[in-house]
């Protein structure tokens, strides 16, 4: 992926299989979140093909993928922010609507059984997530660690086979992490979703995936599981750093 | 303290959310239904331009409200529905009939501004509205034939089934159900998915794609919602002035829209209603309090856009939430005495939101 003379991607390839954890770790600036944006058919790329499901995605639009089961988070949460924790779910629900405009205008029994049935599901979701506390709030309102939640029960709204997590626990203290491990995890297993995340906390990254990509300056380190990743030399130069880096910083012992 | 105690998913999607709210809305439409007998004619034909203003100002609420799409021309889609009303009306269709045409003339219309407002973003769509305003004033002015020009055009009473609406008392209660059905489609649009994606436009374009909305489609169907609810109110403004000419729908009435929905507080439908409200009280007052102002300035010509512009300024300054918003604070002071926080209805600052990826 190439913006004018800089070259974010540069001969990236990777497959994910389904019903894994993929992750991709690096520093920042490295293109992950390019990637991310690549998939969900904001870029388009430059060179190269993006198949999901023996389909290309080249001709799709960014409204398409959610049709075809990709959903996706943000990494500066993109809620929508006037609305209720409520609203922001059954929005993510949009692809699954089945009534035409003048129905919704004069509000027939057809629509009110369709929004019913619409609560019902996302009350599913609110169960999985806890976020039965913060159903009619204002998100505008919400702390932050409540809000990376909710983008993670919208995302699942909709129903995807493949979920995209941007930093899923940027910003989040150890207790909500491993609350976010145990989601990711209860995700695959519960709901059959494919999960590929970009993740910084490596003890999440440990716990969680099945397989890394490592990046950096936009091109492949390593790819494998977590542990092989972790002990990779170049790796660890490049972003995960060892404990003898740090020693020369460390003060003496009083 | 009020909690809404509710029992099941039905009672979420209600639009009287407790007892209390219906009887006092109750209330309010059997007051307006015997308006006709507490008002003066003078006030009852002001009322009648309240419900008027109100439809035209759900429509741009719709728009620049609930989907963020700022609009600087509504006047136009108000004039385009008049003009097809006035010209339907006088070859002696039935006015619902041509209520309707107008309706779908002014979405029409609104829809071809739409496409190419896909493009461009903000600011700039307000100069795009601006100038569209313009251009269709001026097809106004120049389609004689049609229109009768600058010279403005007479518009018949409203014939149905015999019925002439040609009084003041029948052509408020016209207003008052165009203005009730309107009103209801309005709250049934916004409780529902389609409501909830213009929602999803104006609050994240890049989320509402993600989750599978296509914004161009939406963006449209905004445009056309909105330009119909105009032009059904510029439909009935016709016929209550009985009169119209190109200069009643020039840049200044699109100003006056713009002004009667923010003042009434932007992103809600209560807002609509209380901006008509005041669009049409605030001349009254100025006429009123003109005598006992010097006569440097109550006599000065520019004194009623002076007197708007000031409390616009001062509205966006200092009440950014409208009459609206003022009336929610003091509700939740009440409902949460003592516990109000003044920073319960703070805004979020714009740093909060950085590296957008659009």
């Amino acid at each position: 992926m190439r913006f004018g003379g800089l070259l974010a991607v540069n001969d990236v390839a990777f497959d994910v299989r389904h019903g894994e954890v993929f992750t991709l770790i690096g520093p920042n600036g490295a293109g992950k979140t390019t990637v991310f944006n690549l998939i969900s058919r904001l870029y388009t790329p430059s060179a190269g093909t993006i198949d999901f499901d023996g389909m290309s995605l080249a001709n799709q639009g960014p409204h398409d993928l959610a049709r075809l089961g990709i959903a996706r988070t943000f990494q500066n949460i993109e809620l929508f922010e006037q609305a209720s924790v409520l609203q922001n779910l059954l929005i993510g629900r949009h692809t699954q609507r089945s009534t035409a405009l003048w129905q919704e205008l004069l509000y027939t029994p057809a629509v009110r059984r369709a929004e019913v049935a619409a609560r019902e599901q996302v009350e599913q979701v609110i169960d999985l997530l806890e976020l039965q506390h913060h159903r009619d709030a204002r998100v505008a309102s919400l702390p932050y660690g409540v809000r990376k939640v909710v983008e993670l029960a919208r995302a699942l709204c909709a129903r995807p086979r493949l979920l995209l997590l941007d930093e899923p626990s940027s910003g989040l203290n150890v207790e909500e992490t491993d609350d976010m491990a145990f989601w990711i995890q209860d995700i695959r297993h519960e709901l059959g979703v494919t999960v590929l995340m970009v993740e910084h906390d490596m003890s999440l990254v440990s716990k969680v995936s099945d397989r890394v990509l490592a990046m950096n300056q936009g091109e492949v380190l390593a790819l494998g599981t977590p542990g092989d990743v972790q002990r990779d030399a170049r790796v660890i130069e490049a972003y995960l750093g060892s404990v003898d880096d740090v020693a020369g910083l460390r003060r003496g012992a009083p | 303290m009020r909690f809404e105690f509710k029992t099941d998913y039905a009672h979420d999607l209600r639009l009287a959310r407790h007892g209390g709210h219906g009887f006092w809305y109750g209330a309010l439409f059997v007051g307006l239904l015997a308006a006709p007998w507490v008002f003066t004619s003078y006030w009852l034909a002001q009322l009648t331009f309240v419900l008027i203003y109100s439809i035209v100002g759900l429509g741009l609420m719709v728009l620049s409200g609930y989907t963020g799409l700022f609009s600087l021309g509504h006047a136009a889609f108000m004039g385009v529905g008049a003009y097809t009303q006035t010209a339907l009306v006088n070859a002696a269709w039935p006015a619902p009939v041509a209520l309707a045409a107008a309706g779908l003339m002014s979405a029409g219309v609104g829809t071809v501004v739409g496409l190419p407002a896909l493009r461009v973003k903000g600011i700039y769509l307000a100069i795009a509205t601006l100038a569209f305003g313009f251009i269709v004033e001026e097809v106004f002015a120049r389609w004689e034939s049609v229109t009768g020009g600058n010279a403005g055009i007479h518009v018949h009473a409203p014939q149905w089934l015999g019925w002439t609406l040609d009084s003041d008392v029948s052509m408020y209660f016209g207003c008052l159900g165009v203005t009730v059905l309107a009103t209801l489609g309005v709250l049934n649009l916004l409780r529902s998915p389609t409501g909830r994606a213009f929602v999803a436009i104006r609050d994240s374009e890049v989320s509402a794609q993600s989750m599978g909305i296509h914004i161009a489609r939406y963006k449209t169907l905004s445009f056309a919602l909105s330009a119909a609810l105009a032009g059904l109110g510029g439909a009935l403004y016709a016929h209550k002035l009985q009169f119209i000419s190109p200069d009643q729908f020039d840049v200044g009435q699109s100003i006056d829209l713009v002004l009667m929905i923010v003042i009434g507080g932007v992103g809600s439908v209560h807002g609509a209603f209380l901006g008509a409200i005041f669009l049409i009280t605030m001349p009254q007052l100025i006429a009123l309090g003109k005598d006992h102002l010097p006569d440097v300035i109550g006599q000065a010509p520019g004194l009623q856009a002076l007197v708007y512009g000031v409390v616009l300024i001062g509205f966006v300054l200092f009440e950014p939430m409208g009459l609206y918003g003022r009336w929610i604070k003091v509700r939740t002071y009440l409902q949460l005495f003592p516990f109000y926080r003044s920073g319960l209805f703070a805004r979020q600052k714009s740093y909060l939101r950085s590296n957008r990826l659009k």
